[in-house]
């Protein structure tokens, strides 16, 4: 068990049961070029482009980026721009989507021979929401002896339940996905790690699994998927501060990005779609395989639209999701849910917050061993080179601090000014 | 096509925001306070319910007016005065004069929080500096206070099986016994009962040990209170009653050392955040109770006890200061 952490209500009941259903084909896609970390594409087509549904729409010459593919047969209408869900303005791909769809076929990413060239090729990677290309993590340092392949099934985060029903409903791709990733790497060991919340998928996996995989199921606690707690929680191994899995022996991959690339490897499958919990205060609860490119606010029409009273709607989980500023966004690879958050339980926007009481629960609960409310207070007083002294990089951002909070200090907040500030500084730690 | 972007309110991560809130906290410790405070009116009479509306009373309009004079929000609402008007009546005795109880408010709220800067800035517990105030300001009044003044006088417990009440606690009666003679003057173990269920002695807070037990129980139960506190305290002051050659079931029921380890050690503010912080805390507490009850001055020293590491807590957070993850060795 990592240290710290919480349990917050997992409400995940209103989509755990739900079977993984296609969302509609929309007229209009908008495919972001950016949907990575790492460079952004360049646009690979023009306007009045015929696509097809497979077919590279842009692509960059850079280690850390990964190509965009169209998701449909389709035409271009535009190249131009598009917000995102992040906020940020992207270069993207309009296509107006032809009206018979043939979902099941698809230009398949040429085989070269070369398995790591095939799943840069697809596109794929981080889709629990972290969006690091998963060529490059594929590729570890020479000096790196990784002996252990994680796949994260944990899905820790409030309300999302995509990898619980792809971990239920597909468990032999799940494991096709791991073989192929160890294979790759050339790893002794493979471990599937989920929360005790979803017994059924864990029976699943253990079903479809031989002998040279283990299926773990971990406590239910928040943040039991962050990498280096996973880590911790499996192996009892702790990932050096400032290092990468690799240097602890370990990658981890979520466990729809291992199915991604088993797809890429057997069939060429480029990675056009993603399944996204839509939750929360809409109508129709559900987990949907969307076409990237779709936007959010079809995609809420499809689960029947929001309804009540709204605060919030999350792109990703409600502990480290992102707030969407506008509804006409599109899905992108990373994209694990869409959590329309009633009034009453969305955390106050601006914070109406009391002085520190002391009561110790950021202290305690904080998985990384940090002290959010020390930090937080550094960084009210511009004290960045204190904050940077007590750590304050090593912060994952996870919320908890913030979560726990009964004076409801913006703790998380106030640590990312810091991290940002000590970063801009060069302070090291 | 969706709502415009004013619709919808955007903030940062995370979204969602656990149920406990400052006032909540306190009033949990007011209703696990509740039963003891009531106990205590029952027994005492209308003696101990004067004393609880005269400190919980200033408490409050102390707390009203700084904020008043020195045009700060106001923050009667945290439930904070109430919690340290309630606990300093409960660590005073009946027959305090009830100029000296609202002395001891005030003494609580002005120097010993709102001067400070207000909840969370105070580096000793609040109630406990107007308790100290008063005992060291009029030790002499309250030692020799009537038993019948401007309060109602105790009810007759002699019929309880009591001889007589006297303004010297059993506790302080066993001190002078030691120093005397080395040997008590009465049977301690037969003051087990009395000190669990229905004590008249001591403070309004020392009515009765199995209340403030479940209470605090209710507490650490509930998450609110951290354990290693009480537990520390409560441990040390036993093993170091037995070390002394003493009872030590007695000397952790007597002195108010159940109201202290519960309920006064325990205040986020001035105790340490962090978990072996707690522990190291809550020994030192027990440890210097014990050390004033069995060779200082004070037999009654549980205040003192509290309030020295309450000083110290800031040093134990310092070096009880948690290991950040992925560091292999501590880093500052």
């Amino acid at each position: 068990m990592f240290r710290g952490g919480v349990h917050p209500p997992g409400h995940k009941e209103a989509t755990a049961g739900s079977a993984v259903e296609w969302a509609p084909v929309p007229a209009r896609l908008v495919v972001p070029m950016s949907q990575h970390l790492g460079a952004p594409c360049v646009p690979t087509v023009a306007v009045g482009d015929r696509v097809s549904r497979g077919q590279v729409i842009g692509d960059i010459e850079a280690m850390v980026s990964a190509p965009v593919h169209s998701p449909v047969n389709g035409t271009v209408a535009e190249v131009g721009t598009t917000l995102t869900a992040a906020g940020m303005t992207v270069k993207a791909v309009v296509i107006d989507a032809d009206e018979a769809q043939e979902l099941e076929s698809f230009v398949p990413v040429p085989d070269t021979g070369d398995a790591r060239a095939r799943v840069r090729g697809a596109g794929i990677v981080g889709m629990g929401g972290a969006t690091f290309p998963s060529v490059v993590k594929l590729t570890p340092p020479k000096d790196a002896d990784v002996h252990t392949v994680i796949l994260n099934g944990c899905e820790c985060e409030p309300f999302l339940t995509c990898d619980h029903r792809l971990m239920l409903e597909q468990p032999e791709r799940v494991i096709a996905g791991a073989k192929h990733v160890r294979e790759i790497i050339g790893a002794k060991r493979v471990i599937i790690a989920l929360e005790s919340n979803k017994p059924d998928a864990l029976e699943a996996l253990r079903a479809a699994a031989d002998d040279t995989i283990e299926v773990v199921a971990l406590p239910t606690r928040y943040p039991q998927g962050a990498e280096k707690q996973l880590i911790y929680a499996l192996l009892k191994t702790e990932v050096p501060h400032g290092k990468l899995p690799s240097a602890a022996g370990v990658l981890v991959h979520n466990v729809a990005t291992a199915v991604a690339i088993a797809d890429a490897l057997e069939t060429g499958k480029p990675l056009t779609e993603r399944i996204v919990t839509v939750t929360g205060s809409v109508a129709r609860p559900g987990n949907y395989r969307v076409l990237l490119g779709t936007l959010v606010s079809e995609l809420i029409e499809t689960a029947g639209g929001l309804v009540g009273d709204v605060e919030r709607v999350i792109s990703g989980g409600p502990m480290t999701g992102m707030a969407l500023g506008s509804l006409d966004v599109p899905v992108t690879k990373g994209m694990s849910g869409i959590v329309a958050v009633p009034k009453g339980m969305a955390a106050p926007a601006i914070a109406d917050d009391q002085p520190c009481m002391r009561c110790g629960r950021c202290p305690q609960t904080c998985p990384m061993g940090l002290e959010p409310y020390a930090l937080a207070t550094f960084a009210d007083r511009r004290m960045w080179d204190a904050a940077a002294k007590r750590n304050v990089l090593d912060c994952i951002e996870c919320g908890v601090c913030s979560y726990v909070c009964p004076t409801k200090r913006p703790l998380l907040q106030l640590i990312r000014l810091a991290k940002a500030a000590a970063m801009a500084k060069g302070v090291k730690s | 096509m969706s709502e415009p972007l004013s619709a919808r309110i955007v903030g940062p991560s995370p979204h969602i925001t656990s149920k406990e809130t400052c006032p909540g906290i306190m009033l949990w410790v007011v209703a696990a306070l509740v039963p003891s405070a009531l106990w205590a009116i029952v027994t005492m009479g209308l003696v101990a319910l004067q004393l609880f509306a005269v400190t919980i009373g200033v408490s409050l309009v102390t707390e009203a007016l700084w904020n008043r004079i020195a045009r700060k929000p106001q923050t009667l609402l945290d439930g904070s005065a109430l919690v340290t008007g309630l606990l300093l009546a409960m660590s005073l005795p009946p027959r305090t004069p009830w100029w000296m109880a609202a002395a001891a408010a005030l003494v609580a709220i002005g120097l010993g929080k709102m001067i400070f800067g207000g909840l969370g800035h105070n580096l000793f517990n609040p109630a406990l500096v107007g308790r100290a105030f008063v005992t060291l300001s009029w030790a002499g009044v309250l030692a020799t206070a009537p038993e019948r003044g401007w309060f109602r006088a105790l009810p007759d417990v002699t019929a309880e099986g009591y001889d007589a009440i006297s303004g010297a606690t059993r506790l302080a009666v066993a001190a002078a016994d030691r120093a005397a003679s080395g040997a008590y003057g009465f049977d301690l173990a037969a003051q087990y009962q009395p000190l669990l269920l229905k004590n008249l002695e001591g403070s309004l807070g020392e009515v009765s040990a199995v209340l403030l037990i479940l209470g605090g129980l209710v507490l650490i139960v509930r998450g609110i209170i951290d354990w290693r506190i009480p537990a520390g305290y409560i441990g040390t002051m036993a093993l170091a009653s037995w070390a002394f050659g003493s009872d030590p079931v007695f000397h952790i029921l007597a002195g108010g050392v159940m109201l202290g380890a519960f309920f006064m050690a325990t205040d986020y503010v001035s105790s340490p955040m962090s978990k072996t912080g707690r522990l190291v805390y809550g020994v030192g507490c027990g440890l210097f109770n014990a050390l004033g009850r069995f060779i200082g001055p004070m037999p009654e020293s549980t205040t003192f006890a509290i309030l020295f590491m309450n000083g110290l807590a800031p040093l134990i957070d310092r070096v009880t200061r948690p290991r950040t993850f992925g560091w292999v060795k501590s880093n500052d």
